[in-house]
């Protein structure tokens, strides 16, 4: 295998894995630009997706109607959600509102063992899908899977750039993250806006979460944590709040994760997760608003 | 230096319970009293950062762990060291603590860390500490789980000497307690809850911001690597996901209910879901009446514990005690004795 072509096969790996993290990455984003929530509960409407589609496959229906009804079943998690325990804490300080999402994922979490006990399960991926093609004998390998995941990652950002630019509830997201009391005050129902920005951001942690469970095989009720805590990472690198900021992010992160596997000594490896958490921690002191904002203040 | 007549009485009631309870009640009600004192105290050092400096760190349980496996490592024999741990260094290797030593040191390497990881991070407030701080936890994992020759890595610690009793573990609540409630209804106290109610006007009167958050912190970690020691002492055996977010979610639990700027509504807290989950936890594993059997239900008792939260939330986010506290008559010759104290000075 020559140089080169261990070379492309870790930049497929990264765009990979990066539309993956750029997935969940947005749905925080979007819920954070209009809330400033940090929403611990995204990762478990993660979960809710990809559960979905599992039981809905293994019931007989083909792969892709199950992952609409994935997304639509977070979608309505996501609703229900805003509706029963954020709606109430809407105003309260920033702790009260992260420990509430605390305690809706611990209540998710804990109702999927319930349900689903806390093994893995199979998910049953269509063979098309786990076909893989081999470039130059094999020296560079990806699966359909690989393939859908990306393309599907950027269908649904075009579509939710034209969303956010081109419609009226799409504008009025984008005015209430800019300033929530100034777009009240010229007349913005932020109920809606907010109850449309939950959906669409839970919309996407389905998504996220029927092509992460399909890539990595298996589901169970925490699956959703890992995902969370690194898109944390990417929407921060990014530039918590802002969409592009958290596309860009996963990306990033995905590049760099790939790379330190790839090209960095055996020792360092396993430490992975340190390093990233690490970044993390670094930019919030010294770039809190991210890449994208680098003039947004440190508040006291 | 003159002990006040209700403290004595208090200490003399704490040591008839730590050395009488295991004569007159059975194991399982020692072990429930065990535990509710020990995450007593977890709960009470994570009130002093998260409570009154308004600081909310998601990063405590880190502190817990690295006490855990600091205290660990250092009262397992001489010879369980060259069995489990066969690559340890030459430094550590050679000798065994007992278990008070043990416990210190494990405090100390928990407040050292703290400095080192509070002293950026205490720069940074709402959210983004907590994230930085969760960000902090998550490396102690990872490092847990690879520096496998210190902590055997993901496999379990174990032999790690069941020297945890009772009375010990309210002999270290009784330490805790005194020293955060001295600190606490101090005038640096005061500038804690300042930093917290306003950092602003805070630091506009002169009060280092900093240097209030850190102290706070680096004292909150000391009595969590305490804790973390009489933890291992008490489990004998654990592994690195033992201190990781489910344990972070417990404590954070107890802490909100009781009221985050209490320190006997820490300790109120910690009673009432202890005695909650032991309740539900029967409940969980199923039962019979007359001819209807209800299934176990596996997670169930997370499930009410976390609706129990977000109700709290909605309709009392201070908790049951709020800044209340309960003092039993202990406050007011406290205070006085703090009074005297500073005029001395």
């Amino acid at each position: 295998m020559s140089q080169l072509e261990y070379i492309i096969q870790q930049v497929i790996n990264a765009v990979s894995l990066g539309s993956l993290y750029a997935l969940v990455a947005v749905g925080l984003s979007i819920v954070f630009g209009v809330l400033k929530l940090t929403n611990f509960a995204h990762g478990d409407v993660m979960m809710v997706g990809a559960f979905t589609t599992v039981l809905l496959i293994a019931a007989g229906m083909p792969f892709i109607p199950a992952m609409i009804c994935g997304i639509a079943a977070s979608a309505i998690a996501g609703f229900l959600i805003e509706r029963i325990a954020y709606r109430p804490i809407r105003n309260a300080p920033d702790v009260t509102r992260l420990l509430t999402s605390l305690a809706v994922t611990y209540i998710l979490e804990n109702l999927g063992i319930l349900l689903f006990t806390s093994s893995p399960r199979n998910f049953p991926l269509p063979d098309i899908l786990n076909s893989s093609w081999q470039l130059s004998g094999g020296a560079i390998t990806f699966t359909n899977i690989n393939v859908l995941t990306v393309a599907l990652t950027f269908v649904s950002l075009i579509g939710l750039g034209w969303f956010i630019t081109r419609t009226t509830i799409g504008l009025g997201m984008r005015a209430a993250a800019e300033d929530m009391q100034a777009a009240q005050l010229v007349g913005l129902d932020v109920n809606k806006v907010i109850i449309v920005a939950f959906v669409v951001a839970s919309a996407y942690a389905g998504l996220a979460g029927v092509l992460w469970a399909a890539q990595a095989g298996v589901v169970q009720p925490q699956m959703g944590f890992t995902p969370l805590l690194k898109a944390f990472v990417a929407a921060i690198i990014g530039g918590f709040g802002s969409i592009s900021g958290a596309l860009l992010g996963g990306y990033m992160l995905g590049a760099l994760e790939i790379f330190i596997v790839a090209f960095l000594p055996d020792t360092v490896v396993p430490y992975r997760d340190a390093i990233v958490f690490a970044l993390l921690i670094a930019f919030l002191l010294f770039r809190p608003g991210g890449l994208l904002q680098p003039n947004r203040e440190i508040k006291l | 230096m003159r002990i006040p007549l209700a403290i004595a009485a208090a200490i003399v009631l704490a040591a008839i319970v730590a050395f009488g309870a295991p004569h007159v009640v059975g194991d399982y009600f020692v072990r429930v009293l065990l535990l509710i004192a020990l995450n007593s105290i977890l709960v009470l050092s994570l009130s002093l950062s998260n409570g009154f400096t308004g600081v909310f760190s998601l990063g405590h349980v880190g502190f817990i762990g690295a006490g855990a496996y600091a205290a660990g490592i250092l009262s397992l024999t001489v010879q369980q060291k060259k069995a489990l741990l066969p690559h340890l260094p030459d430094l550590l290797n050679w000798f065994s603590l007992p278990f008070l030593p043990a416990t210190l040191a494990a405090g100390l390497f928990a407040a050292i860390l703290a400095v080192i990881v509070g002293y950026p991070l205490m720069r940074l407030s709402g959210y983004f500490v907590s994230v930085a701080t969760m960000g902090f936890l998550i490396i102690v994992n990872v490092v847990l789980i690879n520096a496998s020759d210190f902590t055997r890595g993901a496999r379990t610690f174990t032999g790690v000497p069941l020297a945890t009793t009772l009375p010990w573990v309210i002999g270290w609540l009784a330490v805790t307690l005194l020293v955060l409630s001295r600190l606490v209804y101090s005038p640096f106290g005061r500038r804690m809850k300042a930093v917290r109610d306003d950092t602003i006007a805070a630091s506009a009167v002169g009060i280092s911001v900093l240097r209030a958050r850190l102290l706070a912190f680096v004292i909150g970690a000391f009595f969590a690597g305490v804790g973390g020691s009489l933890y291992a002492h008490y489990l004998g055996s654990f592994s690195p996901n033992t201190f990781y977010f489910a344990m972070t979610m417990n404590l954070i639990a107890m802490l909100v209910l009781g009221g985050m700027g209490s320190l006997s509504g820490a300790i109120i807290g910690v009673v009432c879901v202890s005695i909650l989950s032991e309740l539900l936890r029967g409940f969980e594993r199923g039962f019979t009446i007359g001819d209807f059997t209800v299934p176990a239900l596996f997670g169930a008792s997370q499930i009410v514990l976390g609706f129990l939260f977000i109700l709290i939330m909605i309709f009392r986010p201070k908790g049951i005690m709020g800044d209340r506290e309960l003092t039993f008559g202990l406050s007011r010759r406290s205070a006085n004795h703090n009074h005297k104290e500073g005029k001395d000075r």
